[in-house]
């Protein structure tokens, strides 16, 4: 049973090299989570602070708030990446996190030699990784440039090559944070199918992001993070509906 | 249609067994266990570390045979005009001693900056924090295999009286293995936290290659009754008896239980200590980088 169970969950990040003096009260701005110095007089940024939550099997959670509301740090909590600094995380499956599409990416090599690592990184297997190899190369319309080093490919050639890999697995968690972009049109609508296809095949997925189109093809339920703790969550159209109404009001004066 | 799956409240007990927030000797354990499974993951970086290295040299990693080759001739020349000593004598104790050295200090020195370096790894994948040491110690142990064939090539030049009992010298490069793992273990965790510390362990790498016998001979200098009182103090350098472990074997020398027995104490003591900063720290490395 695939789930994700989140109580009480802080995540505190320590700064060592910023001075804790002039930051004796508490800041609180509008993005960013709070500023704060601990007992010790470290300096201590509150990137999540109280997070419950629960996700199970079959959930599409679409996660929205500000830009350092917490959103990426949340999904590297739920990822196992951070591990939290109160309260606790517990993940059940196997998590595939995409938060960067570039990560485990080497320049110096060929970009049949990329899916590999890539792929092993995503936790799959070599063999797992080989079967699906023509299937990548097909998605990817690289031609022989999958045998030529990376870093003579140009950005949007970069990033078919890591969606290509990253929507062939097979995961039971899907963490997505956003960053698709720089490909073309044609591209994307391909790549849109694949997502898709990703999307269901995972037992869970999470997704952060700034597009409320994309949300809306992908998830169900959503989850408003603002200053590292959850303002509200519920059905998708309510929560986005909530945050729009917020932003506005906020642009509007 | 249920779009409610995300609730605060209730949430069902499951029993923490996956990832628990833990800092205990089992979730440092399962780091380890963990970290192994994915070999295939740290084999293929490993790999991918040396070849980048020589990335479009033609001779590509033969360079680490041959600076190695270059470096070991050129000292043993040297030293064995300075003090005196036959140049069959002292050129394999050196071109060995480098060797291992090359290890042992690939290990403590790059482990320093283990995790720092793989920051972008760190904080974008979810992996045991293991994997990048086994990673650094299996490329290091892809470096010695190099460096295997300048020795090689010595034993044909310069043949050593190697018995069958001189094949101890694999459990040796094991034990060698085993301690490498927990230096830079606990020197790339707790120098995450302390950014001091890498430059430091650079200066004390540095010094401790002097103060190893590598291109002098500690036998020559107990033979010498003026030193032969302060060359004892060597003893008291942990990395003589890694050396010696090692090079006594690979040159068909008499080797001694005590150095198995000393090596054997350190490998026990460092993991126990590694195991402890592990309980403590390992999920704060992620916090760190």
């Amino acid at each position: 049973m695939v789930s994700i169970d989140v109580r009480d969950a802080s995540v505190d990040f320590p700064i060592f090299d910023a001075k804790s003096r002039s930051l004796k009260h508490t800041v609180l701005g509008v993005v960013g989570g709070n500023v704060a110095a601990n007992e010790r007089k470290v300096v201590v940024i509150e990137a999540l602070h109280n997070i419950n939550l629960h996700v199970s099997e079959g959930d599409r959670l679409a996660l929205v708030g500000h830009n350092g509301a917490g959103k990426s740090t949340l999904l590297r909590l739920l990822s196992g990446i951070y591990e939290p600094t109160s309260g606790q995380a517990l993940v059940h499956g196997r998590v595939a996190p995409v938060f960067d599409l570039g990560v485990g990416m080497d320049p110096e090599i060929s970009g049949l030699e990329n899916i590999l690592v890539r792929g092993l990184f995503l936790g799959m297997s070599r063999k797992q990784m080989e079967a699906r190899v023509d299937d990548i190369a097909e998605f990817t319309e690289l031609g022989n440039f999958l045998h030529m080093p990376l870093r003579t490919y140009s950005t949007g050639m970069r990033v078919r090559l890591a969606l290509g890999v990253v929507t062939s697995i097979d995961p039971e968690i899907l963490l997505l944070d956003e960053g698709i972009g720089a490909v073309d049109a044609a591209f994307l609508e391909r790549a849109k199918g694949r997502l898709k296809d990703l999307v269901d095949r995972a037992g869970l997925l999470v997704f952060a992001s700034h597009s409320n189109d994309l949300l809306r093809q992908l998830c169900t339920s959503a989850l408003w993070m603002e200053h590292g703790t959850i303002r509200q969550q519920g059905p998708l159209e309510e929560v986005l509906d909530a945050y729009q109404g917020r932003e506005h009001a906020a642009s509007g004066g | 249609m249920s779009t409610s799956g995300t609730t605060t409240t209730p949430t069902p007990d499951i029993p923490p067994h996956v990832r628990p927030p833990g800092r205990d000797f089992r979730s440092a354990f399962r780091d380890l266990s963990r970290g192994w499974g994915q070999r295939e993951l740290w084999l293929q970086l490993g790999w991918q570390d040396i070849r980048q290295r020589y990335r479009r040299s033609v001779l590509g990693p033969m360079w680490i045979t041959i600076s190695m080759a270059v470096t070991a001739i050129a000292l043993g020349i040297l030293y064995s005009a300075l003090f005196g000593l036959e140049l069959a004598v002292l050129l394999p104790h050196v071109l060995v001693g480098m060797i291992v050295w090359t290890f042992i200090s690939g290990c403590i020195s790059e482990g320093s900056e283990v995790f720092v370096a793989n920051s972008g790894l760190i904080t974008h994948l979810p992996a045991p924090i293991s994997i990048h040491v086994y990673r650094l110690v299996w490329r290091q142990t892809l470096f010695f295999a190099h460096n295997l064939i300048v020795y090689a090539v010595m034993l044909v030049f310069f043949p050593q009286p190697l018995r069958w009992t001189d094949l101890s010298a694999f459990p040796a490069f094991g034990l060698l293995v085993v301690n490498g793992m927990w230096v830079a273990l606990l020197i790339g965790i707790i120098s995450t936290r302390f950014r001091d510390l890498p430059p430091v362990t650079q200066s004390v790498v540095q010094l401790l290659f002097f103060l190893t016998p590598i291109v002098w001979m500690y036998d020559v200098l107990l033979d010498n009754p003026a030193v032969a009182e302060r060359a004892r103090l060597v003893e008291l350098n942990p990395l003589f008896h890694f050396v010696e472990l090692i090079r006594r074997p690979m040159l068909g020398q008499d080797q001694e239980w005590r150095t198995w027995f000393i090596v054997i104490g350190i490998a026990v003591v460092g993991w126990a200590m590694t195991l402890l900063v592990m309980r403590r720290y390992r999920s704060r490395v992620a916090y760190w980088v």
